[in-house]
C-alpha cells in the first residue's frame, strides 16, 4: 500500500481523502487533479445536450415498458406451464405482449447508444478544440486525460442504472402492489451491474475510436457500424458459413455437433449476444443452459426455476467475456493514446 | 549564471524527415527570446521537446535545471505554455477556466479564485470574467491565455504564435504586456513568430529557424551581421547624370579607394556596398569626380533584409 502510495496514485490519494473526513479533521482543500479533471469531465456531460436526450429517451423507455408489462402481468402470472411465474416481480422487467418490446429487450438495445454517445468525442473533440494540448501542458500525467474520460462517463452510467432500476422497482411496488423477494432484488442488481458493464464496454470501444479518428463524426458512425454488424450481419454472415460447412447427411454426428458448437462458440463472442444470453439467464430463472444441450443432458431435466447461485455460475463465463472485451478496448485506447504525439 | 533553458544538439526526426536539426540554444533567466522562422520551420516541435510533450530523437532539453524528457511534470510545474490556438473551454466562463487549469496545478480552489480574479483584472478582464469564452473576442481570449498561464506562478513562460490573429492595437497591447511582465517580474520569456517586426519590439535575443536549422542568434544587429557578413551597409544613390555611362567610372573610383566592394544599377539607381559606414567618404569622393547627386539613401541591414533572404 505504502510503494502505492508512493506512486502518487490518484485513488490512493482520495481514500486517505476519505480517512481523514471520518476522522472529523479538516483536510487540506485541495482535490487532487485527477479527480479534479473527473468532476469536470462528469459536469460536462451532465450539461450536454446529447446526454439529456439521451436520459429522456431512456426514462421514456422504462416507463412505456412498465406499463406495457404491468397490463400483461395478469395472464403472464396465470401462465402456470411457465416456470417463471414464482417470480411475479421479474415478470415486469420480461413480460410483454409483442407489441412493444421488454424492457430487458430495450435496455440491450439502448445501452449501446448510450455507451457511444458518451465515448465517441471524448479524445477527438478535444484534440480539435486545443484544450488536450492546454490540459496536458499542465504537471499532470497524461493518462490521466484518458483514465478520467472513462471514470467521469463510468460514474454517470453507473448513476444513472441503479438510481433507474431503484425507480423501476419503486414504480413496480406502486402500481403492481407485487414486492421483490430478496433473490428477485438481487437479480435485479446484478442485471443493473451486467448493464453498466455492457455500456461501459461500447463506452470503451467508443473512446478508443475518439482516440484514432480525427473527425467526431467518423469515430461515431464508426461506432454505430461495429454495433449494427454485431447486431445484424454478425448473426447472418455465421449463419451463412455454419450452413455451407454443416454436411447435409448428419453421417457422422460427433463431427456435426462439433461444428455446431464451435460456430455457436462463434456466434456467443458477440458482446450484445453475450449481453443478451447473461441477462436473460439472470432475469429468466428458468434458463438452464445457453449453449445447446444434447438429449441425455436434458433426459430427466424438471422444469424449474435455478437458485441464483446457479445463474450466476451460468452467466460466469458471459460476464468475463465482456469484462476481457472492456478492458481489451480500453488497454488498447491507452496504448495507442499514451504514444499519440499530441500537436496543437 | 547557468542558463534557465539549454538545448543541446536537440534533434526530432520524423522518419527520413528532420524537424529540428542539432539546435543548441542557451536561455538565461530573465530574457525575452525570439524563435523566427517561417511556417514549418520547427518552431512548435522545439516547443513540444521543450516541455516534455514529445521525446527528442536526439539531444537534451534542459528546463529549470530539469531534463524535459525524463522529468516532465516539474517542467511543467514551472512553465507556462500558451499554444498558437489557445484551447479554452468555449462553454464555460473566463474564471471557470482558469480555476480549472489553477486546480489542476494543485492550487486550492478558493486561492485558485482569488488569484483568477487577480490575473483577470491584471489584463483586464474583470468586468468579462463570468461570461463565456465563446463569445470573447480573439484579443481578449489571447489575454485570457495570458493569466491562464500566469496563475501556476511560472518562471518561464512559452508562447506559440502569440500574435497572430490580433488586430494592430492589440499586438502592440499584448507585447508591451509580456514585455512589462517579464521586466517586472524577472519570468523568462521564449516566444515563437514568423512576424519580425514585432518580435524586434520587444526580444532581446532571437533565434532565427529555417527548415530545422537555427542559422543565426544573437540581437538583431548581430544577426544582421552573421547573415549578411561583409556586406551590411548599402548606400543607394541617384544621380543627375546617366548611370549606364558612368558606372566604370564610378566603380574604379570607389573599388580602387577601397571605399566599397561592390557597385552596380538597380532599378535605376546605384546601389553601393560596403562593409563599414564609408557614406561621407564616398559621397564626398562622388561630388568630388564632379558627380550631382539627386538621391541619397543609406540602407542598414534590417529585419526587412532578413525576412527577403529567408520567408
Amino acid at each position: 500500500m505504502e510503494t502505492i502510495n508512493k506512486l502518487k496514485n490518484p485513488v490512493f490519494k482520495s481514500l486517505e481523502t476519505l480517512k481523514y473526513t471520518f476522522k472529523g479533521v479538516n483536510t487540506p482543500q485541495q482535490t487532487h487533479p485527477f479527480w479534479v479533471m473527473v468532476q469536470k469531465d462528469i459536469s460536462d456531460h451532465v450539461r450536454s445536450l446529447r446526454f439529456i436526450i439521451l436520459i429522456v429517451l431512456i426514462i421514456l423507455t422504462c416507463f412505456g415498458t412498465l406499463y406495457n408489462a404491468m397490463s400483461h402481468l395478469n395472464e403472464a402470472l396465470h401462465n402456470t406451464k411457465d416456470p417463471n411465474n414464482m417470480f411475479a416481480f421479474l415478470k415486469l422487467l420480461t413480460a410483454t405482449d409483442g407489441s412493444l418490446p421488454s424492457f430487458l429487450l430495450f435496455m440491450s438495445f439502448m445501452s449501446p447508444l448510450l455507451g457511444i454517445s458518451l465515448g465517441f468525442d471524448a479524445v477527438n473533440s478535444e484534440h480539435n478544440s486545443g484544450s488536450l494540448v492546454r490540459v496536458i501542458s499542465q504537471p499532470i500525467h497524461r493518462d490521466y486525460v484518458i483514465n478520467a474520460k472513462f471514470v467521469s462517463a463510468l460514474t454517470i452510467i453507473s448513476i444513472l442504472f441503479f438510481s433507474l432500476s431503484f425507480i423501476f422497482i419503486g414504480f413496480g411496488i406502486l402500481f403492481s402492489g407485487l414486492t421483490p423477494t430478496f433473490n428477485e432484488f438481487i437479480r435485479i442488481m446484478a442485471f443493473t451491474t451486467l448493464t453498466i458493464l455492457y455500456v461501459s464496454f461500447w463506452l470503451n470501444l467508443s473512446i478508443l475510436f475518439s482516440i484514432k479518428f480525427k473527425q467526431a463524426s467518423t469515430s461515431a458512425l464508426t461506432c454505430i457500424g461495429v454495433w449494427l454488424f454485431f447486431s445484424v450481419f454478425y448473426q447472418i454472415i455465421i449463419n451463412i458459413a455454419a450452413k455451407t460447412f454443416i454436411p447435409e447427411r448428419a453421417s457422422q454426428l460427433d463431427k456435426v455437433i462439433n461444428i455446431k458448437k464451435f460456430f455457436s462458440g462463434l456466434l456467443n463472442i458477440a458482446p450484445n449476444q453475450l449481453f443478451t444470453d447473461a441477462s436473460t439467464t439472470l432475469l429468466m430463472p428458468s434458463v438452464r443452459s445457453l449453449g445447446p444441450l444434447s438429449f441425455t443432458e436434458t433426459l430427466g431435466a424438471i422444469p424449474s426455476a435455478l437458485t441464483l447461485t446457479d445463474s450466476l455460475i451460468i452467466v460466469w463465463p458471459q460476464l468475463t467475456g465482456l469484462i476481457a472485451a472492456t478492458i481489451f478496448c480500453f488497454a488498447l485506447s491507452y496504448y495507442i493514446f499514451m504514444r499519440k504525439e499530441i500537436r496543437p | 549564471m547557468k542558463p534557465i533553458i539549454k538545448l543541446k544538439n536537440l534533434t526530432k526526426k520524423y522518419g527520413d524527415f528532420i524537424a529540428v536539426n542539432n539546435l543548441n540554444i542557451e536561455i538565461k533567466k530573465g530574457e525575452i527570446f525570439g524563435l523566427l522562422g517561417p511556417n514549418g520551420a520547427g518552431k512548435s516541435t522545439t516547443i513540444l521537446m521543450l516541455l516534455g510533450l514529445t521525446e527528442p530523437s536526439n539531444g537534451n532539453a534542459w528546463v529549470c535545471n530539469y531534463n524535459a524528457t525524463k522529468n516532465p511534470i516539474e517542467v511543467k510545474k514551472h512553465v507556462g505554455y500558451l499554444p498558437d490556438n489557445l484551447g479554452f473551454y468555449n462553454n464555460r466562463t473566463g474564471l471557470e477556466n482558469l480555476i480549472y487549469i489553477a486546480r489542476l496545478n494543485n492550487i486550492p480552489t478558493e486561492i485558485a479564485t482569488k488569484k483568477a480574479k487577480e490575473l483577470l483584472t491584471r489584463v483586464g478582464l474583470d468586468n468579462n470574467a463570468n461570461q463565456k469564452v465563446g463569445t470573447y473576442s480573439r484579443g481578449m481570449k489571447q489575454r485570457l491565455g495570458l493569466a491562464d498561464i500566469l496563475i501556476k506562478n511560472p518562471s518561464v513562460i512559452i508562447l506559440d504564435e502569440p500574435t497572430l490573429g490580433l488586430d494592430p492595437k492589440g499586438i502592440k497591447e499584448f507585447l508591451q504586456l509580456i514585455y512589462k511582465l517579464s521586466k517586472e517580474e524577472g519570468i523568462t520569456v521564449l516566444l515563437s513568430s514568423h512576424h519580425l517586426h514585432q518580435v524586434q519590439q520587444v526580444c532581446d535575443r532571437v533565434g532565427l529557424f529555417v527548415d530545422g536549422n537555427l542559422i543565426a542568434q544573437g540581437d538583431i544587429n548581430t544577426l544582421a551581421k552573421s547573415i549578411f557578413n561583409e556586406e551590411s551597409h548599402t548606400i543607394e544613390i541617384k544621380l543627375k547624370e546617366n548611370h549606364e555611362s558612368n558606372l566604370n567610372t564610378i566603380k574604379n573610383l570607389l573599388i580602387q579607394n577601397k571605399l566599397a566592394s561592390k557597385v552596380s544599377i538597380i532599378s535605376e539607381k546605384l546601389i553601393i556596398n560596403c562593409s563599414d559606414d564609408n557614406t561621407t567618404p564616398i559621397v564626398k569622393s562622388i561630388v568630388n569626380a564632379n558627380f550631382n547627386i539627386n538621391h541619397l539613401h543609406v540602407k542598414s541591414y534590417g529585419l526587412d533584409d532578413i525576412y527577403q533572404r529567408y520567408f
